[in-house]
């Protein structure tokens, strides 16, 4: 394939059409009726073209998972979501608390080439929430890495959560809390509420999460350092973000497509494939988190891309691991969700699902603006297209989708990385 | 189209009776020298126990015996399933046999329904978890309206750990479709945080309930629970809800007392009270038999069951 | 004897609606004739009555029996042992339809070990329903013998079972089908014969199906998807 691509028509951001001319890895033109000038031509007339998708969370597994997901299929999975960009969690076998492990997964990355992998450093020897882990060395490392996560478990001893606020602003980084407070949700299964008590199955309250998050907010602010919070499924947790930042303290917070979309009611039937961390929650905290989100009290969609081999899942509920994978139909839901109900608008998921998430992972050349010199990290989006999802058509090694079945609206056209397609005309390159 | 019996709410109020009215004539068997009905002949019931139950297994082995069904008892201890053979691999293996009906006992709530998309045959419920067992409150059931007559407007007082009890679930999803009036009491610890949501009352109040109470079934009360601190002593618990004669003398004359068993005596139930006139422990047992044979013949007996759920394919 | 000049209740409805389709071959004076010669017999034939147990095959056969056991009181002034005898559980086309409710099977108190048992039935057909009693008593007791009384015998038998007592004999052909009402279960007496409307309980059906044990009668074969 040639290095010049010239983009034509495409609606920026969903705005006005416009064409962009992409040479040597960087946006070199925005405008009409641009020259070719020797670039392969893409006819992009309807399609929706935002910078490359930058995701805060996502498990590849690899080292020690490597029959659920591959840094390989992972990243092959982000760009047919159109990402340029993943976070990897640290909770590998072995966890990611060392700049060996962490330097390991970035070269897979880079070696992959389908999407850039930054890998997230543990908070904790072993995510044993005991010892800090290496932070410095693993910021000085070649993964250069900025956001820490204990990601699986949450950072529950208050001293250690101070430390680590406290030790990353040295380099810049900042810690995302997996909030949920251990000893309540002991045993817990799904979200606490009239289905568990139905089902009867030990319930997760929602005070388990609300509980850290407002502790950690007070404790970032008095320290003033950085606090990013994981995931956030309830809509107290909503509301104490929002307060906090009222504050004007610099709390981010991620929400995945899924707790945008799913409620607990599914659980009834007991079908493993809804079983996730933390748990689908109600109809209210749904439409909470997306108000949340379009206001932009959580600033970032992140997928908590959680991919399980099918045994794992295909078994009675207890049993069954925890996840759902999402990087392939982040898009669609957020669609489906947000901008089909008027609550968000393309320039708003480019925000929520580029800039934001850039900015909060310190990438310098992920989402940035579509305009001449940035790089040239696009996704072209054809919103039009309704699909039925089939999880067998995945590039992910797993097929644990709770949206299987179910239409969606959607498609990624194309996913440029650096000026080079890893997606065309919707295929793996 | 199959149909399992999983929850007690599987059952609409026609499909209770039915099964409470079939029971009734099925318990004649009982007192008979020959107690065999022709009718499951050549069908298979295949007990599959996860969980240690010799007296519920030993129940339904009864029932399916007594209906001439052939009978196979899968327990899970020391067999390929302790070893990590997967719930959905011993489906495949039971389905490969043709089970007519399975009857699972399991500790992970949900287990039922998996089984459910695994195997052709009717899945029977015999306790998931801390879920629902709905053949228990059909005997339980049973058992009332043998003892008091219709149980329209019957009050009955469930005593004890609800929160993790699958009877009370079960119990209070069945009698409430039969009519009754349900009347949970427990310490608050022991009730789930949206039990408002169900068909039942509250209260944290024994004493103010037994004059009022038709039926008082005690539920069994585990002393680990004082270790994940649902309340502070087992003597505690007792002194505010353990059935001992004192509190017995409250309850009408005609009120009787049930307990699923296996019971904890001394604890949730005195031992004077679980042997007195009034409890219907053992009877409880021999209806078991009926109820379960009740519900075999209405699945298994005919071309297709008369009651219980559908589930599409 | 006007159906349609009755309160009708929905039951009573459909049956006045169906009766406009049916022929009454037996009302209400010839009925009770034929019960009365039917006690006689029994008496003569059992030279007494003594040990004899009536038992009703639900639902109408219990009241035929109830009213046999009355008309054998009036005559010999000494109460008999009726009761019924549920065959549901025994019948051998119970694959062929979804489980049904049972009947009552009540059983007087003297029991049926060396008695004589009569059997009261109100439509003789096929006679498997007869045969399924048979069964059901081999499972109660011993009879010392076992006889068969019946309101309406209509022939086309499938097994070699015939009544010891005939109320009337009514030839018919397989498309007929012949309903017998009874004041304590209907609201009057009659016996009618009309067009066929579908199997009813202890008939062979129309489209006649061999009743054995087929393989796929097991969970899951397609026949089964069949039915409904």
């Amino acid at each position: 394939m040639s290095h010049s691509f010239l983009i034509k028509g495409a609606r920026l951001l969903g705005g006005e059409p416009a064409d962009l001319l992409l040479r040597d890895g960087v946006i070199a033109e925005v405008g009409r009726g641009l020259d070719a000038a020797g670039a392969q031509v893409l006819d992009a007339a309807g399609l929706i073209a935002l910078p490359g998708l930058v995701d805060l969370h996502t498990h590849l597994r690899e080292p020690g998972r490597e029959d659920a997901e591959t840094v390989e299929t992972g990243t092959r999975a982000a760009a047919k979501g159109g990402y340029t960009a993943v976070h990897a969690m640290a909770n590998t076998h072995p966890v990611a608390d060392t700049a060996g492990v962490v330097e390991q997964v970035w070269r897979l990355g880079r070696e992959a080439g389908y999407c850039d992998v930054h890998p997230v450093g543990a908070v904790t020897q072993g995510i044993a929430g005991k010892h800090l882990a290496e932070l410095g060395a693993m910021a000085d490392s070649a993964a250069r890495v900025r956001v820490f996560s204990d990601d699986g478990h949450c950072v529950s001893d208050a001293v250690i959560m101070r430390r680590a606020l406290e030790y990353v602003k040295a380099f810049d980084g900042v810690i995302a809390q997996h909030a949920q407070e251990p000893r309540l949700t002991e045993g817990a299964q799904m979200n606490e509420g009239e289905v568990s008590a139905e089902l009867g199955l030990p319930g997760w309250p929602a005070v388990a999460e609300e509980a850290i998050i407002a502790r950690d907010c007070l404790l970032a602010a008095h320290v003033g350092s950085r606090l990013h919070v994981c995931h956030v499924s309830t809509a107290g947790s909503v509301e104490i973000i929002r307060w906090a930042k009222s504050k004007g303290w610099q709390v981010t917070a991620e929400v995945t497509p899924h707790h945008l979309l799913l409620d607990d009611t599914l659980v009834r039937g007991y079908d493993p494939i809804y079983k996730v961390n933390p748990p689908l929650r109600t109809a209210e905290d749904v439409a909470a988190l997306r108000q949340g989100l379009a206001d932009g009290t959580i600033d970032a969609v992140a997928t908590d891309h959680a991919p399980h081999p099918v045994e794992d899942k295909e078994t009675e509920w207890a049993a069954a691991a925890m996840g759902m994978i999402g990087l392939e139909t982040a898009l669609p839901v957020i669609q489906l969700a947000m901008v089909e109900t008027g609550l968000l608008d393309w320039a708003g998921v480019a925000d929520r699902m580029s800039f934001r998430p850039a900015r909060i992972g310190r990438l310098e050349g992920q989402g940035r603006p579509l305009e001449a010199g940035s790089p040239a990290n696009v996704v072209l989006y054809d919103p039009s297209p309704r699909t039925v999802v089939d999880p067998a058509t995945f590039a992910s090694k797993s097929r644990n989708s709770p949206f299987a079945g179910l239409e969606l609206p959607g498609r990624v056209v194309a996913t440029f990385l650096r000026g080079r397609p890893t997606v065309w005309e919707g295929k793996l390159q | 189209m199959k149909r399992h019996l999983i929850s007690a709410a599987d059952l609409s109020r026609d499909d209770a009776l039915l099964v409470l009215d079939t029971a009734e004539e099925l318990a004649q068997i009982a007192d008979r020298s020959i107690k065999k009905l022709p009718t499951l002949r050549g069908r298979t019931v295949v007990n599959l126990f996860f969980e240690d139950s010799t007296r519920t297994r030993i129940s339904f082995e009864a029932a399916a015996k007594r209906l001439s069904a052939d009978v196979i008892n899968f327990s899970a201890k020391g067999s390929s399933v302790s070893k990590g053979e997967s719930l959905k691999d011993t489906a495949l293996t039971l389905e490969a046999m043709g089970a007519d009906a399975v009857v699972i006992r399991h500790s992970a709530a949900g287990a039922p329904h998996r089984l459910a998309t695994w195997v052709r045959g009717s899945v029977i419920n015999a306790g998931d978890g801390t879920h629902e067992h709905p053949t228990q409150a059909l005997l339980d059931a049973f058992t009332m309206r043998r003892r008091l007559g219709d149980l329209d407007g019957r009050r009955v007082t469930i005593v004890g750990d609800v929160l993790h009890s699958r009877v009370a679930r079960s119990n209070v999803l069945l009698l409430n479709t039969l009519g009754a009036e349900v009347t949970l009491v427990a310490p608050p610890t022991l009730l789930p945080v949206a039990v408002d949501s169900w068909p039942c009352s509250v209260s944290y109040d024994l004493d103010a309930e037994l004059p009022k109470s038709d039926v008082v079934m005690m539920l069994r009360v585990q002393r680990e629970r004082m270790n994940a601190a649902y309340f502070p002593t087992v003597r505690e618990y007792s002194r505010r809800y353990g059935l001992d004669a004192e509190r017995v003398a409250k309850l009408p004359e005609h009120a009787i007392v049930m307990h699923p068993g296996p019971m904890n005596r001394g604890v949730e139930i005195a031992a004077e009270v679980a042997d007195s006139p009034r409890s219907t422990v053992t009877e409880q047992v021999t209806n078991g038999v009926s109820a379960r044979m009740a519900v075999l013949y209405l699945l298994l007996g005919g071309s297709e069951p008369a009651i219980g759920k559908e589930v599409s394919e | 004897m006007n159906a349609a000049s009755r309160p009708a209740e929905p039951a009573e409805a459909r049956d006045a609606e169906r009766d406009l389709r049916h022929k009454a071959v037996l009302e209400a004076p010839e009925i009770r004739r034929a019960l009365t010669r039917i006690a006689y017999e029994i008496l003569e034939r059992t030279k007494g009555g003594d040990d004899v147990v009536l038992l009703g095959i639900p639902t109408r056969g219990v009241t035929l029996a109830r009213r046999l056991a009355a008309r054998l009181q009036e005559v010999e002034g000494k109460p008999f042992p009726h009761g019924s005898l549920d065959v549901t559980m025994y019948r051998d086309d119970l694959r062929m339809r979804p489980a049904r409710a049972l009947g009552r099977t009540d059983l007087p108190a003297e029991g049926i070990d060396d008695r004589i048992v009569v059997l009261v039935d109100d439509v003789l057909f096929s006679g498997r329903t007869v045969r399924a009693a048979l069964d059901a008593l081999s499972d109660l007791g011993r009879p010392r013998a076992v006889q068969l009384a019946t309101l309406v015998d209509r022939g086309h038998r499938e097994l070699p079972i015939r009544a010891d007592y005939v109320g009337k004999n009514l030839p018919t052909s397989m498309r007929e089908t012949v309903r017998v009402l009874l004041t304590e279960n209907d609201g009057r007496d009659a016996v009618l014969i009309g067009p066929a409307d579908g199997a009813r309980d202890g008939s062979p059906s129309p489209a006649r199906r061999p009743p054995a044990r087929r393989p796929d009668d097991a969970a899951g074969s397609p026949d089964r998807k069949s039915a409904k």
